[in-house]
């Protein structure tokens, strides 16, 4: 059947209109879609990471919005399942209009996401999620992260525990059993081989996500007399393993290692004992040696501080990472769109290559669509000016220096890396400073 | 090494059985399978942890803690378990099980969002009184005096407790009679609505006072009732529900196989509980110490 008349000028119309790569008119408010867990454990992640999101998107909509248009921040509840999480993020981009979507903190939500991203053909901000094998093992057009991965993070880690404590002899592991804390312990080990082939494992405890006593777990350790104890746990399980530890004496008998301490330290307050090795998941740290003074730094500490009456956490800063990365893509798109509105797929292209500064480093975008992010650690100690504790001999190692390069897997990758990384020259080194 | 491992069991099968406790006696009595009763143990731990927070922050002496953990438990299983028996149970007594389950899970559901709204989502824990009661050493091995001596004693005193209240005190053999029957304990006189509320107080109280003694050793977050209904289950169905002695001696047998798993196959921690209950249903499907009976016709 033929189509005439204004049935054909119609046709034709709504046919122009579904083009998708040109520049187009500025939309009326862009709409972007967060992934965030506002229920169960890890929404001592996610409601920060809102909180955060909310200060900055008032922020920006307060000097006139991205490229003159307001943002309307739409929140999702990854705590209700991946299911329901990728119904509502369909939702969202379909019924909502969202343009961006932030997805999200667990790396099971980023790896469900990130094919309906390709699917919807929307841009999606992997904003906190962890898994290195997201871009290692995929490709994707639509989805870029504006953080580092655990390779990075517990490459970090090791050149920090190699640097601090050379002389170890045996280890052990109390990870939550999940996918987090069975790669992580994967790449370390991974690099222990590589790092110290003589390094004992005494004991790989995988305690269930969400243990309320780790009584056994510690009663074994106190007896093993690990040189070293790592965990990579978070959140209420870390609170609880190290409130108990302590309790027992056993932080006083091994060197613990906790990479993601920082989100846990200022609620630990006194429990938390000097010479702890603590991480970030990144550089992020309100009292970061090179940025606290900073005018940005101590705006939003002051901002965060007054709105949840406590410090900020490392989800916080990836939500930072986030927003100002999408902020750099939009404005890096819309010049080269010649000062129009950009496409999603003009969004996307500009985040290759991008450079930004965040609250604390600088975030680089690289072709795979992974970011470089530095790294940071130190060691815990007591000061007067907290009623919990600082990091001290702080280290910061380069994105570019731990990062798995492009085209690699980071567990082959850490099987082969050299002892000389430990002392990089590229690795600052900083003490506590008030 | 097994000596060691039987230490942390004590202790961590004394706690799982306050909780297994009352949803055993509720069953006992009610006939219901309560799947709120998690909610019940979170809430304790929150209001007690919030108390003893609120007390040390005050600058009161920390022995209070103790009986501030005690009428916690008694408030939330008076406050929140009397309405939820009030307003929502007592209209599904003798219904379908199918039914009762759903209801009593929409109340979790609803509980576990209030504590959110309530209490945040912030890990909080008060340590304080663990800390109080300082350490004693085992053989070279440094064990809280709060979990190794109190935990357990408290659940002894609760076991034998419940046992002299049911079998010597006229409530006590009021409770035993409308669970034996319940037409005829009312024929004679006996209100059995009021011990059907007072039962579920009662049992709602002791997975309170579970919370709130786990307050001091472990951080709460939102959705620790999930983990703990999951494990009472574990005990109850192991031991017969409604059967109190047996939920005493399933959850001793659980923490200790959980403890022996973490030393000798740590790989099993998490199984043990669930293989435990598995292989008792197997062998008995009525539990380890239900004597089965006669159907009355």
């Amino acid at each position: 059947m033929a189509i005439k008349g204004p049935a054909a000028v119609a046709f034709a119309l709504g046919a122009l209109m579904a083009l998708p790569t040109l520049a187009q008119d500025k939309p009326k408010e862009l709409v972007v879609g967060i992934a965030t867990f506002l229920s169960g454990p890890a929404s001592v992640f996610g409601v920060p990471g809102k909180n955060a999101a909310d200060l900055f998107f008032e922020e920006i909509n307060a000097k006139g919005g991205i490229l003159g248009v307001p943002v309307k921040p739409v929140y999702v509840d990854e705590g209700a399942g991946t299911n329901q999480l990728i119904s509502e993020y369909r939702r969202v981009v379909q019924d909502q209009g969202a343009q961006v979507m932030f997805g999200a903190i667990s790396s099971g939500s980023c790896n469900a996401l990130a094919p309906v991203a390709e699917d919807l053909k929307v841009v999606n901000v992997m904003w906190d999620c962890g898994t290195q094998t997201i871009f290692e093992e995929g490709k994707w057009k639509y989805s870029v992260r504006t953080q580092g991965h655990a390779g990075a993070e517990m490459m970090a880690t090791l050149l920090y525990l190699m640097k601090t404590k050379p002389d170890f002899k045996t280890i052990a592991v109390v990870n939550q059993d999940y996918a987090w804390g069975r790669e992580s312990w994967a790449l370390l080990q991974a690099g222990l081989k590589a790092l110290k082939p003589d390094v004992k494992v005494v004991a790989e405890l995988f305690p269930k996500f969400g243990a309320p006593d780790f009584s056994t777990e510690i009663t074994r350790l106190s007896a093993l007399r690990p040189d070293v104890v790592i965990s990579t746990s978070w959140g209420g399980d870390l609170d609880t393993f190290v409130q108990q530890a302590a309790a027992r004496g056993l932080l006083k008998q091994s060197t613990f290692v906790l990479p993601l301490a920082e989100s846990s330290m200022e609620r630990l307050g006194n429990v938390m004992p000097e010479g702890v090795i603590v991480g970030s998941r990144g550089d992020h740290y309100f009292l970061h040696p090179k940025y606290k003074n900073t005018p940005e730094m101590q705006g939003f500490v002051k901002a965060y501080k007054a709105k949840t009456g406590v410090y900020p956490i490392y989800p916080t800063f990836h939500m930072n990472q986030a927003v100002t990365g999408l902020v750099k893509a939009y404005e890096k798109a819309g010049a080269a769109a010649g000062g129009k509105w950009p496409t999603k797929e003009q969004v996307i292209a500009a985040f290759e290559g991008l450079e930004f500064k965040s609250l604390t480093g600088t975030i680089t975008i690289r072709s795979d669509h992974q970011g470089l992010e530095d790294q940071m650690l130190g060691t815990t100690k007591r000061v007067p000016e907290y009623p919990f504790a600082v990091y001290d001999k702080i280290a910061l190692y380069p994105g570019k220096l731990v990062t798995t390069p492009v085209g690699e897997k980071s567990l082959d990758w850490f099987a082969k890396v050299k002892p000389e990384l430990v002392n990089d020259k590229s690795i600052e080194t900083f003490d506590y400073s008030k | 090494m097994l000596f060691l491992a039987a230490l942390d069991g004590i202790a961590y099968g004394s706690l799982i059985f306050l909780v297994a406790v009352g949803l055993s006696l509720i069953f006992g009595v009610l006939g219901v399978l309560n799947v709120a009763h998690g909610s019940f143990y979170a809430i304790g731990a929150y209001v007690a942890a919030s108390a003893v927070l609120a007390a040390t922050g005050m600058g009161l002496p920390t022995w209070l803690a103790f009986p501030l953990f005690l009428v916690s438990a008694i408030l939330v299983g008076v406050v929140v378990g009397g309405a939820v028996e009030a307003l929502l149970l007592r209209r599904i007594y003798g219904k379908e099980e199918v039914l009762q389950l759903l209801v009593t899970f929409a109340v979790f559901m609803i509980l576990e969002d209030a504590q959110k709204v309530i209490f945040g989502v912030r890990p909080l824990f008060a340590n304080a009184p663990m800390n109080w009661l300082g350490t004693i050493e085992v053989f070279g091995i440094y064990y809280t005096n709060y979990q190794l001596i109190l935990i357990p004693l408290v659940a002894l005193a609760v076991l034998v407790g419940l046992r002299l209240f049911l079998r010597r005190t006229s409530f006590g053999r009021a409770i035993v009679a409308v669970t034996q029957d319940r037409e005829a304990a009312m024929a004679m006189g006996i209100n059995a609505t009021r011990i059907y509320l007072f039962t579920f107080m009662i049992g709602a109280s002791l997975a309170a006072l579970g919370g709130a003694l786990s307050s001091a050793t472990t951080s709460l977050t939102p959705g620790i009732g999930s983990g703990m209904i999951v494990l009472s289950f574990a005990v109850a169905a192991t031991a017969g529900l409604g059967r109190i002695e047996g939920a005493a001696v399933a959850a001793l047998m659980i923490g200790l196989g959980r403890s022996a798993a973490v030393y000798f196959a740590p790989e099993f921690d998490v199984l043990i509980p669930y293989l435990i209950m598995v292989v008792v249903l197997l062998i008995k499907p009525e539990g380890l110490f239900t004597t089965l009976q006669t159907r009355k016709v």
